[in-house]
């Protein structure tokens, strides 16, 4: 081993853990996936609710800025003291930090579409809920959209540190390379796939975001 | 009445009144402009017509029914709405926005497409435009889809606040063209709220003019130029357009002089020409004894009779050229122009002579239609050329000295 080049060891590691990097690979990308959806089902409504109410929306923000001021190792540490180890205080700190881009996002959403066609809408006969759900939320859904993809780029970094609390995961692979001497290829091994892992989400959120931005053209 | 506002009043919470008992009956059919400055309360009127606010205190019915009773949403959906920026659905094709009224109210698939290009047509617009989206198209064409999208649902109140403020003038007036049809051919029902004077002239049947909350005048177009009520009014209608409108609202009557040099046709020459010397005139208008008119006896007939007894009535020029009393200005005054006379007797519907409109008032008045102002005062040139000619001669004497 000790004479392979990086690259090679690289691949001969790759080829010997090639289904153990996987199952990892599937590990961390889980519990991303889930602590950004929990974010999405609270973070949305609330979001909503506040460009509604606009006197609270500097307290929730704030909250949620509060909570991005922690240190991610910080806060895996202090949730773990009340959950314990493993993947579930991943999850739940995944969850505490694609709060505030969520929500950020949403209300900017929500506060974004044009006052004007909104006053149309009501005044044509909407009620609450149909103008929030054939206005307000096709208008602003790719702001929110994008909201979640920030969240969940920045999830998969938290759930790779999350190892540190035995979550497991890609983050595994790269404590194991950096506690064995000449552990680069390991190290690698375990950060590409995560780099790999957060482009990929960002290039298909991206894409998502896209799509749903509504038609105002029937050019394309 | 179709429409029915009785003291209505709507106080802020800070204390500002914004409407102070306003009231105002509307009949199918009417065409009512609000108009007044900023603030004076005409959007804040309109928008509680479709409970978008909410009266203080007062009573707004619609066909006897008080709206504060009905469901807002259901209301909201039986009066069309217009604003000023358009408020077209930016994610919706032409056609959906123009449904949508109709998909709320639950109309089949069917039956909203065929409203839909019906209602297109009826903006005078191309058919295929119905699948494009509001950013494809003009502004004035947004607001023509606008227009109609109000109607979709065969509204019979339509609500426009200040709707074709934003349009370059042009487009403004086809739109106006628009909605005056609307009005007039399909018997819809429009309250308009606008600060655009010549707008609200143009297409109200009933103009409220409102100032600080409080109703002004209410009238038709012709009685608020004809009588305005106060100086606020005005100088709302401004100097010029009142002037302007003169020959569209003054009626003969009111310009002529009222008691015409008249002669019975039973006198004689002399009793003519001692009349005519009294009264310093050229020309005497003959009538009978009911006041009806017959004629008119001038200088240069009366030169030509020698005998001194012959009676008026034997020379009278029967074909005179006279005008009605009520009848337009505007309406009369090509005619009376191009007869060339000087004077021209008025009548009333009976043909009694009642006085007489003489070519310098009418030529007065066009002028001033014209001039747009009665005394505009033209600086003459001269004082502007003699500082350039100063300046010249300064410019001069500054170059001497090299």
């Amino acid at each position: 081993m000790k004479d392979m080049g990086l690259l090679s060891q690289l691949v001969y590691y790759f080829s010997h853990n090639g289904m153990y990097v996987l199952s990892q690979f599937n590990q961390t990308f889980l519990v991303s996936i889930y602590g950004v959806l929990l974010g999405a089902i609270v973070g949305i409504p609330l979001g909503i609710w506040i460009s509604q109410y606009r006197r609270l929306s500097p307290v929730i923000i704030g909250i949620a800025n509060v909570i991005q001021t922690i240190p991610s190792l910080a806060m895996l540490s202090i949730l773990m003291l009340g959950l314990g180890l493993g993947q579930t205080t991943v999850i739940v700190t995944v969850f505490l930090y694609s709060l505030l881009p969520i929500i950020k996002n949403t209300y900017t959403g929500m506060l974004s579409v044009d006052a004007d066609v909104l006053d149309a809408g009501k005044g044509m006969g909407m009620t609450r809920f149909q103008v929030m759900m054939t206005i307000r939320i096709p208008l602003s859904l790719s702001v929110i959209i994008a909201g979640i993809r920030n969240a969940l780029v920045i999830g998969i970094g938290i759930t790779v540190i999350g190892s540190f609390i035995g979550s497991g995961g890609l983050g595994d692979i790269i404590v194991r390379g950096t506690n064995a001497t000449n552990g680069g290829a390991i190290i690698l091994a375990g950060a590409l796939p995560t780099a790999l892992m957060a482009i990929i989400t960002d290039l298909v959120l991206s894409f998502i975001e896209k799509r749903l931005t509504p038609k105002t053209s029937s050019e394309r | 009445m179709l429409l029915s506002m009785e003291h209505l009043r709507k106080e802020y919470p800070n204390g500002k009144i914004a409407v102070d008992d306003f009231n105002l009956q509307v009949g199918r059919g009417e065409f009512i402009a609000f108009i007044g400055t900023s603030g004076s309360g005409k959007t804040t009127t309109m928008r509680m017509i479709n409970r978008m606010l909410k009266q203080t205190s007062g009573t707004i019915k619609i066909n006897d029914k008080d709206i504060s009773k009905m469901d807002p949403v259901k209301l909201r959906r039986s009066i069309g709405y217009v604003i000023q920026n358009i408020g077209l659905m930016p994610h919706m094709t032409i056609q959906e926005n123009i449904e949508m009224v109709p998909k709320l109210l639950g109309w089949s698939k069917e039956k909203r497409a065929e409203q839909a290009h019906k209602m297109i047509e009826l903006a005078q617009l191309p058919d295929d435009m119905l699948k494009r989206y509001p950013g494809e198209l003009s502004g004035g064409q947004q607001q023509r889809i606008g227009v109609v999208r109000a109607l979709a649902a065969d509204q019979e109140i339509i609500l426009m606040d200040e709707p074709f403020g934003a349009l370059d003038p042009i487009t403004r007036e086809s739109l106006q063209d628009l909605v005056k049809h609307l009005q007039e051919d399909l018997g819809k029902t429009f309250i308009f709220v606008t600060h655009d004077m010549d707008e609200a002239l143009h297409l109200a049947t009933k103009v409220v003019i409102m100032s600080q909350g409080k109703q002004v005048q209410v009238d038709t177009p012709e009685n608020i130029l004809r009588h305005p009520a106060n100086d606020f009014v005005t100088n709302l209608i401004g100097e010029e357009r009142l002037i302007r409108a003169q020959p569209n609202i003054l009626s003969v009557s009111q310009i002529m002089l009222k008691n015409p040099v008249s002669i019975t046709p039973d006198k004689t020459v002399d009793d003519a020409i001692e009349l005519m010397h009294d009264r310093r005139v050229d020309t005497l208008l003959v009538t009978d004894d009911a006041g009806v008119l017959q004629g008119y006896v001038d200088l240069e007939d009366i030169n030509r009779i020698t005998d001194p007894h012959t009676a008026v009535g034997d020379f009278t020029n029967r074909q005179v050229f006279f005008v009605k009393a009520d009848s337009l200005i505007g309406d009369t005054v090509d005619r009376i122009l191009k007869q060339g006379v000087k004077n021209v007797p008025v009548v009333d519907k009976d043909k009694h002579l009642v006085g007489i409109v003489t070519r310098t008032a009418l030529v007065d008045i066009v002028y001033d239609a014209l001039r747009g102002a009665p005394e505009a005062n033209e600086e003459p040139a001269s004082p502007i050329n003699a500082d350039i000619h100063a300046a010249a001669t300064h410019d001069e004497g500054g170059e001497i000295p090299q």
